[in-house]
């Protein structure tokens, strides 16, 4: 029912649509035959269902994807690794410290706080002197432990900390008998990890690109590098589409994914927040990032993220989710009060009398019944899947 | 009332269908037909004169005649054919004999052909169609031989008399099937014929292998053996089936003395193979936990094995027939007369099941684990009969509780889930296994169990419920939940400030119970009937709910008034967090109350305690126009629930099949 009948740039660049459609849906369809490859082989250790043979957390395919990935985009992530080795050689000499691992990694400007930290984490272990795994357990809980309590309120800093743990020693590893080597074992799933995550925009704009169609009109509310890189590869794949921002306030954060969008080419038009209503009937879809997916398959974004989600429910228009996986964090709120505050100043420009009080939160929750679809590096998932790999990874 | 229900049912053939009935059109009138025999003048057939003539008052109006008239010409060949065979046996002990394995062919031919799939009463001979009308006499009759053989209470007679309204309707429908099914069924009868024989001889060579057992245990049998001559009926209905329990129904009908003895004797004589088939049939038949008790041929087949004589309740509600119903307070005497008799049944399990009848025992966790503990008591005395290997003989006893236990009460699904996590125990038993040491394997599993899966359960659960309460909530439940109930006391603890609704209904009130409870450790509470749960709603921040089962697609299985609650809360915006431990969930799926529940009494609700001045009601509920339904449970849709609170963590109701699906799997509960 989202899918109108091409709009006015359709029209007029009929031509170009042709010519443009058919490179683009060759390099589309390469996705597809990998899943199906690791289908047909899947995964010889079963102890896991076969369902999750196929799509696991961090398991084959997620593997598959995130190389296929690289194959395409191989200067993406070539400067990344040199970094991380350079820093990595650099923190040899003195005294370790997570936060500065954390600090350096963090100086990317393209990095996300969480994968910062999975870096960082993977560099605790690398420079770890423990002898036993217990002790190298220690050292990685009390490392992840001040990693999270740098930002509090950052959900996926703490959901990317609990899942590398998880990841990274939930591994037969564990047992083996000599500990170097399982030690070698832990750094190569923590790079593994790393690599993964870095990964996971690039699978995610590509995941998302069959439901952009030519013509469409796209609401987005906040700036997320996600949200950001899917537009930019829709926009490279000469996809015909434009973009209402929302203002943002207070942090004007639809002004600058506005300027990054215009430095596309891609029309654009700013709304204040107020106007979401008003023009969401021009909407074929509304894009949003997220700050953290939780248990139920919500999602924790920036205020004014559920009224957008209301709004275009009530409306009958999808609302796609772009959020990498390690931002799966278990948590489950049952309502907007049921969650550690987030809060932020607001500047109104005019000085606020101090009898009246500011809501300064700013962040919200967005109940799973109003959100379509979630476009994460596992695949594109229904909300109610988000708790499956959640109990599938820690359990 | 009349014309709307039948219209109603002819028109909607989906109503009935409930009852898992194929589409067959007669089947609505002839459950319905019952209720208005009464202005019906019955017709004259030789089938229905037998009826009246046999037995008391109420059977007079049995339907059956006029039920069948449009189907006659069956029995009445049949009853021929009856009569032709009861000469047979009267002339000779032998000729019966000879009879009786003539009988036994049928049966399981029967058997065979109605097991797969089965729809109402298949029957492809003649015969069995007068053992499905025949029922009620059969009952008649076992009061009979009992009054003659064993000191019979009084009681027990009642229980009997009671009975022929009930089934008589039964027989009709069951008649009507008959002739339904009759063309579909009739070829499959020959080819199964050969393997029936097969089965009579195999029976036949276990009989004489009995004869080689030990003699002290026949002795023991003879207790046994006598219990079972006491229900004549049952014994020879059992043995050579259907065919023999028409025989001696129409044997009966004529109500001669002559007949009845000769029907003891013969059961006297089969008494062995007979004994020994009723044994087995307890344990390979047990009745299915969830039987379609519209299903009249397993309805029939589950009372013959039935330990616990439950009078079944007559009007009962139109789509509920599928459930039992039973008139309660009959069955107490009669089960602990019949206490010394029960040879096979443990007296720990004995006592269980009397707990659940009694209501002694109630609320999911309490029930699993009094049945867990004795089954625990039962292995811890058991051994291993001579020449019989533990892991099949156990298991097949563990059946036989069960069923009896189901017969009490029927089980709920978190019993269910327990059970296969026995059975399955039993069976990865490893053969080289002494019996000592699987005894002892088997109690340290089962404590193993109830403390995983369900205290330490609690306890997890607790510790997550408590995350979601917040100072100045007010928190609402409904009935009472073990769990709920352990995480308001742990929050209270905690030093949360918070007060508690408890919100209650008729005709259990478990709820003063909590509440009685809960101001006792000083919490504050609201108490308030469910009637006002819309009134209440809006000042409540949190609902807490237990639950029976989770099913799998999130519906959540609880006491009866739950899902109302849930969808007030719902409206209200309230968010509903349902406790509820990962061994009640099951991978079934289920979308009404219908099709799965439980009928509790129906006087509960037709009358308060201790008010005796309303009794609006009496003297009415025997009205064929009043149907009571008193349900146990309900299905509240995965909607309206917020969150399941589990011992694998929070989540959502949708991820409850992923739960079933990770965990039952691989280890099978532990």
């Amino acid at each position: 029912m989202w899918w109108r009948s091409p709009s006015f740039i359709l029209d007029r660049q009929q031509q170009n649509d042709t010519a443009s459609r058919n490179p683009e849906s060759i390099s589309l369809s390469s996705p597809p035959p990998s899943m199906a490859d690791t289908l047909q082989n899947p995964n010889p250790n079963t102890s896991t269902s076969a369902y999750y043979q196929t799509r696991a957390v961090v398991t084959s395919d997620w593997l598959a994807q995130a190389q296929a990935a690289v194959g395409r985009h191989p200067d993406d992530d070539l400067p990344v690794n040199d970094e991380r080795t350079k820093s990595a050689a650099g923190d040899a000499g003195k005294p370790f410290s997570v936060i500065d691992e954390f600090n350096s990694w963090r100086k990317q400007p393209d990095l996300a706080e969480a994968v910062a930290a999975i870096r960082a984490l993977a560099a605790v272990i690398r420079a770890s002197q423990a002898t036993t795994m217990m002790e190298l357990e220690i050292e990685l809980k009390k490392a992840s432990d001040s990693l999270k309590s740098w930002d509090t309120t950052s959900i996926s800093l703490t959901a990317g900390c609990d899942l590398f743990i998880r990841y990274v020693t939930r591994t037969s590893a564990l047992e083996y008998e000599d500990f170097n080597s399982a030690k070698s074992r832990l750094i190569e799933r923590a790079e593994k990890f790393g690599e993964i995550s870095c990964k996971a925009r690039r699978i995610i704009a590509m995941l998302s690109q069959d439901f952009i169609f030519d013509g469409c009109t796209i609401l987005v509310h906040g700036f997320s590098r996600v949200v950001l890189e899917v537009l930019k590869t829709a926009a490279q794949n000469k996809k015909l589409f434009r973009v209402f921002c929302t203002e943002g306030r207070p942090d004007g954060t639809g002004l600058r994914l506005s300027t990054e969008l215009a430095k596309l080419d891609v029309p654009v038009k700013l709304l204040i927040d107020s106007a979401v209503a008003y023009s969401m009937d021009e909407v074929d879809m509304v894009f949003v990032g997220a700050d953290g997916v939780v248990e139920s398959g919500g999602i924790i974004n920036m205020m004014g993220t559920y009224q957008v989600a209301l709004v275009a429910h009530t409306m009958n228009k999808p609302v796609y989710v772009a959020a990498e996986s390690y931002k799966f964090a278990r948590l489950y709120p049952l309502d907007q009060k049921d969650m550690a505050p987030a809060l932020r100043p607001i500047d109104f420009g005019v000085p606020i009398p101090s009898k009246v009080e500011v809501e300064t939160s700013n962040l919200d929750y967005t109940p799973p019944q109003y959100l379509t679809l979630l476009f994460t590096d596992l695949g594109v998932l229904t909300p109610s899947v988000v708790s499956d790999e959640l109990i599938q990874l820690y359990l | 009332m009349e014309p709307r229900r039948t219209s109603r049912t002819v028109s909607d053939p989906k109503v009935r269908q409930v009852g898992f009935f194929t589409s067959q059109h007669h089947h609505h009138h002839h459950h319905h037909l019952p209720e208005r025999s009464f202005s019906e003048p019955p017709l004259p057939d030789p089938f229905h004169t037998s009826t009246s003539t046999s037995s008391a008052p109420v059977t007079d109006v049995s339907p059956s005649g006029n039920l069948l008239s449009p189907v006659m010409i069956l029995p009445s060949r049949h009853h021929s054919d009856n009569l032709h065979r009861l000469s047979h046996r009267a002339t000779s002990p032998t000729a019966s004999f000879s009879y009786f394995a003539r009988a036994v062919v049928v049966r399981e031919n029967d058997d065979s052909l109605l097991s797969p799939g089965r729809r109402g009463i298949a029957v492809k001979s003649p015969s069995s169609v007068v053992a499905a009308s025949s029922f009620p006499k059969g009952g008649f009759d076992l009061t009979a031989v009992k009054a003659s053989s064993v000191p019979a209470s009084k009681l027990t007679t009642v229980s009997v008399v009671n009975l022929p309204p009930g089934i008589s309707e039964k027989a009709g429908g069951a008649s009507v099937e008959v002739q339904n099914d009759r063309p579909a069924k009739s070829k499959p009868l020959k080819q199964k014929t050969s393997k029936a024989e097969r089965r009579a001889t195999q029976e036949a060579q276990r009989a004489a292998k009995a004869a080689a057992k030990a003699f002290f245990n026949l002795l023991l049998k003879l207790a046994v053996d006598l219990y079972s001559l006491a229900e004549g009926s049952k014994t020879s209905a059992a043995v050579p089936g259907p065919v023999n329990s028409a025989n001696t129904k129409t044997a009966k009908s004529p109500k001669s003395p002559s007949q009845k003895n000769d029907a003891v004797s013969v059961a006297a004589a089969e008494k062995k193979a007979g004994d020994r088939q009723l044994e087995k049939d307890r344990k390979k038949d047990v009745p299915h936990p969830r039987m379609q008790y519209d299903d009249q041929s397993r309805v029939e087949k589950a009372k013959r094995r039935a330990v616990v004589k439950q009078t079944e309740a007559r009007n009962r509600v139109e789509l509920f027939r599928h459930l039992p119903q039973y008139e309660h307070g009959t069955q107490l005497p009669d089960l602990e007369s019949k206490f010394f008799q029960l040879d096979p049944m443990h007296p720990a399990v004995y006592k269980v099941g009397l707990q659940y009848l009694s209501g002694d025992i109630c609320g999911g966790n309490a029930r699993c684990i009094a049945m867990l503990q004795a089954f625990q008591e039962t292995i811890r005395s058991y051994s291993t009969p001579p020449e019989k290997s533990l892991v099949r003989d156990l298991t097949a006893k563990i059946s036989s509780y069960v069923s009896f236990l189901n017969e009490c009460r029927p089980l709920s699904i978190s019993m269910g889930n327990a059970i296969r996590f026995l059975k399955s125990t039993i069976a990865k038993l490893p053969l080289s296994m002494s019996e000592s040491e699987a005894k002892a394997t088997l109690q340290a599993d089962i404590d193993r169990f109830i403390n995983e899966k369900i205290i330490l359960a609690d306890n997890v659960i607790v510790k997550h419920a408590v995350t979601k309460i917040r100072d100045g909530d007010v928190l609402l439940t409904y009935g009472a939940s073990s769990a709920v109930e352990m995480v308001l006391l742990h929050a209270h603890e905690l030093g949360k400030q918070f007060r508690v609704v408890v919100v209650d209904s008729r005709p259990k009130l478990e709820g003063q119970l909590l509440l009685r409870r809960l101001v006792g450790r000083g919490l504050g509470c609201t108490y308030t009937h469910i009637n006002a749960v819309s009134y209440i709603m809006h000042e409540v921040t949190r609902v807490f709910l237990g639950a029976s089962s989770i099913l799998s697609n999130g519906t959540v299985y609880s006491r009866v008034g739950t899902a109302c609650v849930a969808m007030a809360a719902h409206a209200f915006g309230v968010p509903v967090l349902v406790c509820c431990e990962a061994y009640k969930f099951h991978e079934r799926v289920q979308l009404d109350s219908i099709c799965f529940n439980e009928l509790g009494d129906p006087d509960a609700i037709s009358k308060v305690h201790g008010r005796e001045e309303i009794n609006y009601l009496d003297g009415s509920t025997n009205s064929e126009n009043l149907q009571l339904l008193n349900l146990t449970y309900d299905a509240t849709p995965s909607d309206y629930v917020s969150i399941v609170i589990t011992d694998y963590g929070m989540v959502p109701p949708t991820s409850v099949p992923v739960i079933v699906r990770e965990y039952r799997k691989e280890h099978l509960w532990i």
